[in-house]
């Protein structure tokens, strides 16, 4: 089994989020750096799945050359090689990002061997965009289903099954035939934390690295969509950000209804008064 | 005049799912600026029904293909349907909910047509200036689940959108609702688009009220200790017919399965009341749950960030403190 898992490098926010002074974007000079929450898994899934049905496992990341951390730390935990599609550090817009990444995959299987499964994750914790993994599987002309929390092969190990959350609760399942790509959420599994000689043998590691530059805008020619590639047009690239700003913050300091378990009363009287237990 | 402005309505049950509504409230007040028809899209058996519900909304005409092929989810299927309904309509904009199911579908659309996509709007003002379609439109979207906003500029022949869960008001119309014509349609069936298909569906084990639809949720984090103290906030639920959750740190310790997870990798819920207990309000947290009405924090540190989101708050520990709530609600509706 072949894997190749998408992955991209996100500031680590925590408490508030601080922009820079011309709020083009977040101020990261005090933030580590992180895999986007749901690719972790994406990784960790396509280790377990090598370690079970043996092949190879790649991660490809699109980024400045700093997501080289990020390659590094998929591959401590096991992933064996690793691509960085290296940018100048500007930010690429979906459909420039998926255009070159398809375009890398192809690249990447006719050297090496076709991938069988190719993971994304849902959505990019930071841009959150919703659609580079879709673009890509269009490109590639594979199936896709997002939101995927459980993965298993078929016995013949021709076909993958999928399983996500139904909306209002339950689960629904998929069966994708091979080659395929899904879109992964966390609660996948619960990816390990490397090892010291994982990080040690990930440091010696090489990476292949296809320089991009500056984020393409107007004519692309990759990733467009076979409507548009049929009219001779190539993809529209967009939407162009303008800037990023923090949500105003409506609410004031908290009514305190007391201290300890003596606040229950209180706590009951204004249950009764917004209505959720009857008076 | 501009093409309509296209809404991509989800349904269960008979009723147009809520956050589709909510997509709908964007796409009428983007139909209104633009002085074009505000029209629907619905699938599967039963949009009929689901389409003569649209009228409320402001919705002039549905278009209705009730295949019983749209039925199952398939999200390139769904897809390629509403790229039949925008080439006989040209619409100006087509509109989705931020909900998963609606982001996915809205990337197939923009795959298949090179059309770029902004997901998770919150606002948007269309043209150039000139009241006209043409031009960038500007336009405002979520990042970081909300925890961040950016201003975007988008221009594209027909503009895809999807709307931010619970980031826009459902606007029934006022009063002297029409009926909206119905328009079916039958868009063609490429079974390449089905192979991504639900192929079985299993019901939800539990009982009660489920975390999205729940009225009352308690959610609960590191301070309730662990996942036996879990136990005291499902009382506190059962008591108020709500629904537990927790936070990113107790479905990753194990406390909770993931599915009950609130906040940006999990779910966004939008509750009357919200009881946070033993929840510190990491920013990560804290979208998934502000678009609750209320929010009451239980907590040992007066300054923890939640207290800044929470409109009240009791000091203390939840494991005396929520059992103390329970039993309080218990006694009142014992009391003759």
């Amino acid at each position: 089994m072949n894997i190749l898992v998408c992955v991209k490098r996100v500031p680590q926010t925590g408490g508030r989020i601080v922009l820079t002074a011309d709020g083009q974007a977040i101020d990261t000079r005090f933030l580590g750096h992180t895999i986007s929450p749901h690719e972790e898994c994406g990784v960790e899934e396509a280790v377990q799945i090598v370690e079970k049905e043996g092949g190879s496992s790649t991660v490809l990341t699109l980024g400045p050359v700093e997501a080289e951390e990020q390659l590094r730390d998929a591959m401590a935990i096991g992933i064996e090689r690793a691509v960085l599609l290296e940018t100048d550090g500007s930010e690429w817009d979906p459909v420039s990002t998926a255009g070159a990444i398809a375009e890398s995959i192809e690249s990447q299987e006719a050297a090496n061997a076709a991938f069988d499964l190719i993971l994304f994750g849902n959505e990019a914790a930071d841009t959150g965009d919703f659609q580079v993994g879709v673009r890509v599987a269009v490109a590639l002309g594979r199936p896709i289903i997002n939101g995927i929390k459980e993965i298993w092969l078929r016995d013949d190990r021709g076909a993958v099954f999928a399983r996500r959350e139904a909306p209002g609760g339950g689960w629904e399942t998929y069966e994708l035939p091979l080659p395929a790509i899904l879109g992964v959420k966390e609660g996948l599994n619960l990816p390990r934390y490397p090892s010291v000689p994982g990080r040690l043998r990930a440091k010696k590691k090489e990476i292949e690295r296809v320089a991009l530059g500056g984020s393409p805008s107007g004519a692309l020619g990759l990733g467009a969509g076979e409507d548009a590639a049929a009219a001779g047009a190539s993809a529209v690239p967009g939407p162009t950000k303008l800037g990023l700003r923090l949500p105003a913050e409506e609410k004031t300091a908290a009514e305190v209804l007391g201290q300890g378990p003596d606040a229950a009363s209180a706590v009951v009287d204004l249950f009764e008064k917004i209505g959720v237990v009857a008076r | 005049m501009s093409g309509p402005v296209l809404a991509f309505i989800e349904h269960a049950g008979g009723e147009p799912d809520r956050l589709s509504l909510e997509a709908l409230a964007l796409a009428r007040g983007l139909a209104v600026s633009l002085a074009a028809p505000l029209e629907a899209i619905v699938l599967g058996s039963g949009a009929e029904a689901v389409a003569g519900r649209l009228g409320t909304f402001g919705a002039q005409a549905v278009h209705v293909a009730g295949a019983a092929d749209f039925d199952a989810f398939a999200p390139a299927a769904w897809g390629a349907a509403t790229r039949a309904a925008m080439e006989s309509r040209q619409p100006a904009a087509v509109v989705a909910a931020g909900s998963e199911r609606g982001n996915e579908v809205m990337a197939h659309v923009a795959a298949r047509t090179g059309l770029p996509m902004a997901a998770n709007v919150v606002s948007v003002s269309p043209g150039d200036g000139s009241g006209g379609a043409a031009g960038s439109w500007r336009l405002v979207r979520q990042r970081w689940a909300g925890s961040l906003l950016e201003d975007a500029a988008l221009d594209a022949p027909t503009r895809l959108l999807t709307v931010a869960p619970h980031a826009v008001a459902i606007d029934p119309v006022a009063s002297g609702a029409a009926t909206p014509t119905i328009l079916p349609f039958e868009p063609e069936r490429d079974p390449a688009d089905l192979i991504a298909r639900v192929v079985k569906v299993e019901a939800r084990t539990s009982s009660g009220v489920s975390l999205s639809d729940a009225k009352v949720v308690v959610g609960g984090g590191r301070g309730v200790g662990s996942a036996e103290g879990f136990g005291r906030l499902e009382e506190l639920a059962t008591a108020l017919n709500g629904a537990v959750g927790g936070s990113r740190v107790v479905t990753s310790l194990g406390w909770r399965p993931h599915s009950d997870q609130i906040g940006q990798t999990g779910l966004r819920i939008a509750p009357d009341l919200y009881i946070a207990c033993g929840i510190s309000g990491a920013i990560q947290h804290i979208v998934g749950c502000k678009a609750a009405k209320q929010i009451l924090a239980i907590n040992t540190d007066p300054d923890s960030p939640i207290m800044a989101v929470a409109d009240y708050a009791v000091i203390g520990d939840v494991a005396t403190i929520v059992p103390a709530i329970t039993a309080e609600i218990e006694r009142r509706r014992g009391a003759p």
